[in-house]
């Protein structure tokens, strides 16, 4: 008989163990559902084509540029915007109320673990898989859109740090909307307001610098533009150095602030917790 | 008791706040403005105790309080006012230490990865816990020997039916071996065969690991094969705290009197109520007061060939307990 708790294996080397386990468990169940995946990215590249021939016909019909973005400049930002989009994809604020209705929140509360952990991981996982079901789209969008690109080493770098920065403040924000689920079973307002607003001021819609200046006045005062505009920009516009690293500093900024906003929205949260779901 | 306390509850009270309207129109208007709320005192300052290796059952029609007990208890939910500790922890701290050993079955619901096999589950698990690969597997491969699931745990949890997924999902909560079990309801909706299955199973987890139980259930049978105590909570009080085998002295008002008869055609409704009888044999239900008397006379009255005194059938008192009046 033995009624001793088992050993605990170290922390750090725990860490690492349950993020990469959770994201081969992710890739294990995204690949069960392959063909369903590539379908709905298929579905997903309708917006951004949709955007790509509005933009590319007026610019033709302007010469072959609107405000110093070419044609050729236009379908780089929408091809990148594919997996930019997709790397957006996060744990949703809605998703709290299906996870607290469906009695999901109390197993996760069982563990002792914090359930961002699994959201983090879990979609962290499923990005790898989205990642090789996006090259053969893009390859397609290059051949039909005929991209212009030419990014320098370090663009390149900041746009592969940028892509995981933009999924990280996503997922913060979110999450801190998703809390508003333990005060209301209604959040679906609030949560349709976010993504019209964040619609118009990320640059996922438009460009930014196609925007009335005072729209980009307000886009850099808030995250959105970080998480869309920011990684895209960094590897198809020509931006220095400097702003290249502020971008990241932006990022790292606004996830610590969304951080910040999530615990202490979660404590509060959580004491109104009621596990009606089960 | 005399066994160190692992479950230390102190007038824990939760109560909760719900929205309340009438129906119709007017009223959804009216709600508009003024919105009703009613407060709803779900437990009301229950306290008992549980000891180390203890299975306590804990009984109560549905909403008497059980399962918002289990969940303050888990660390789930925050008690309204009172104390809980569970292995010297305050549960509502959730702290990774008392996580790590404890769990709570919940007979319908799914904690698994639904369209993984359930090894993958497990795997997560063993992340989840911290759990060192080298205790991690030979206790895993033990709880699947105890309950017979090897060939099930390579197949999706989603095409295992619900006994099978039952016993996948009992491994899993049982994976970093927890201390103290509690379990809402672990055979609800399955077979005989099954229920007895996960009955035998949580005896021997609770034998060899010396964990401490506290079980709700609705199947007596669950009850009766695993506790020797029994909580009986209603409306959120504590009715009732003690052996089971005592419940029915405490509680039934009545006894049932068995008798062999010589002569099966004598009637015996002036000794009682008859709610059996089957040739000579005649089962009376008399009140508990009235026992003894009612014996005297039929052994002195009747040509009798046996008489035996029975308390009524568990059932029947909880049944009894139950109807008590709020």
């Amino acid at each position: 008989m033995s009624t001793q708790t088992l050993p605990e294996a170290g922390r750090v080397r725990s860490v690492v163990d349950y993020y990469l386990t959770m994201m081969r468990t992710s890739i294990v169940n995204q690949f069960q559902y392959r063909v369903a995946q590539y379908f709905y990215m298929l579905g997903m590249v309708a917006e951004p084509v949709v955007y790509l021939v509005v933009w590319t016909t007026i610019a033709n019909e302007s010469g072959g540029e609107i405000n110093g973005i070419t044609t050729g400049e236009f379908a780089a930002y929408y091809i990148v915007w594919t997996l930019v989009r997709n790397m957006n994809i996060v744990f949703g604020a809605p998703y709290w109320e299906w996870r607290i209705r469906e009695g999901r929140m109390s197993a996760d509360l069982l563990r002792p673990l914090h359930p961002l952990h699994n959201d983090l991981a879990w979609f962290a996982g499923s990005k790898f898989v989205l990642i090789v079901l996006w090259l053969p789209i893009a390859a397609g969008l290059t051949i039909a859109f005929e991209p212009t690109v030419d990014p320098t080493p370090l663009e390149v770098v900041v746009f592969s740090i940028a892509i995981w920065g933009a999924y990280l403040l996503r997922t913060m924000i979110q999450s801190t909307l998703g809390m508003l689920c333990f005060w209301t079973t209604r959040g679906a307002a609030i949560f349709d307001l976010y993504i019209t607003t964040e619609l118009l001021l990320s640059g996922r819609l438009v460009p930014l610098p196609l925007m009335p200046d005072r729209v980009e006045t307000v886009a850099a005062f808030l995250p959105f533009q970080w998480a869309f505009f920011f990684p895209i920009d960094a590897l198809v516009g020509d931006r220095s150095t400097a702003w290249l690293l502020g971008g990241l500093g932006m990022q790292l900024l606004w996830i610590a602030i969304s951080f910040v906003a999530f615990r202490i929205a979660w404590r509060a949260a959580i004491k109104r917790f009621s596990a009606v779901g089960g | 008791m005399g066994r160190m306390a692992v479950v230390e509850v102190a007038e824990l009270t939760k109560t909760f706040v719900v929205p309340e309207r009438e129906a119709g129109l007017r009223a959804s208007i009216k709600a508009l403005v003024r919105r009703k709320h009613r407060e709803v005192h779900a437990v009301e300052e229950i306290s008992f105790e549980i000891g180390e290796g203890e299975v306590v059952g804990f009984l109560g029609p549905n909403g008497a309080g059980k399962t918002t007990t289990l969940k303050m208890l888990s660390g789930l939910l925050y008690p309204t006012s009172g104390e809980a500790r569970v292995l010297g922890h305050v549960p509502s701290k959730r702290e990774r230490d008392f996580l790590r050993r404890i769990t709570l079955v919940m007979g319908n619901r799914n904690q698994l990865q639904w369209d993984l096999p359930a090894l993958d589950s497990f795997e997560l698990n063993r992340a989840i816990y911290r759990i060192r690969r080298s205790d991690f597997t030979p206790l895993r491969d033990e709880l699947i020997g105890l309950l017979d699931v090897g060939d099930l745990v390579r197949k999706p949890v989603r095409n295992l039916s619900l006994g099978e997924r039952m016993k996948v999902e009992i491994v899993g909560s049982l994976l970093h071996r927890p201390q103290v079990l509690f379990l809402d309801e672990p055979t609800i909706g399955l077979d005989v065969t099954m229920q007895k299955r996960i009955r035998s199973f949580v005896a021997d987890y609770n034998r060899r690991y010396g964990a401490t139980v506290l079980l709700t259930s609705h199947y007596m049978a669950d009850v009766v094969a695993l506790c020797r105590r029994v909580v009986v909570i209603h409306h959120g009080r504590i009715l009732y705290d003690g052996d089971l085998a005592r419940l029915g002295a405490e509680f039934a008002a009545y006894k049932t009197i068995a008798v062999d008869l010589l002569d099966g055609a004598v009637s015996l409704e002036a000794y009682g109520e008859v709610v059996e009888r089957e040739g000579d044999r005649v089962v009376l239900r008399v009140p508990k007061e009235e026992t003894a008397r009612v014996t005297g006379r039929l052994l002195v009255e009747q040509k009798i060939a046996d008489l035996t005194v029975h308390d009524p059938p568990i059932e029947d008192v909880i049944e009894l307990v139950f109807a008590e009046p709020k």
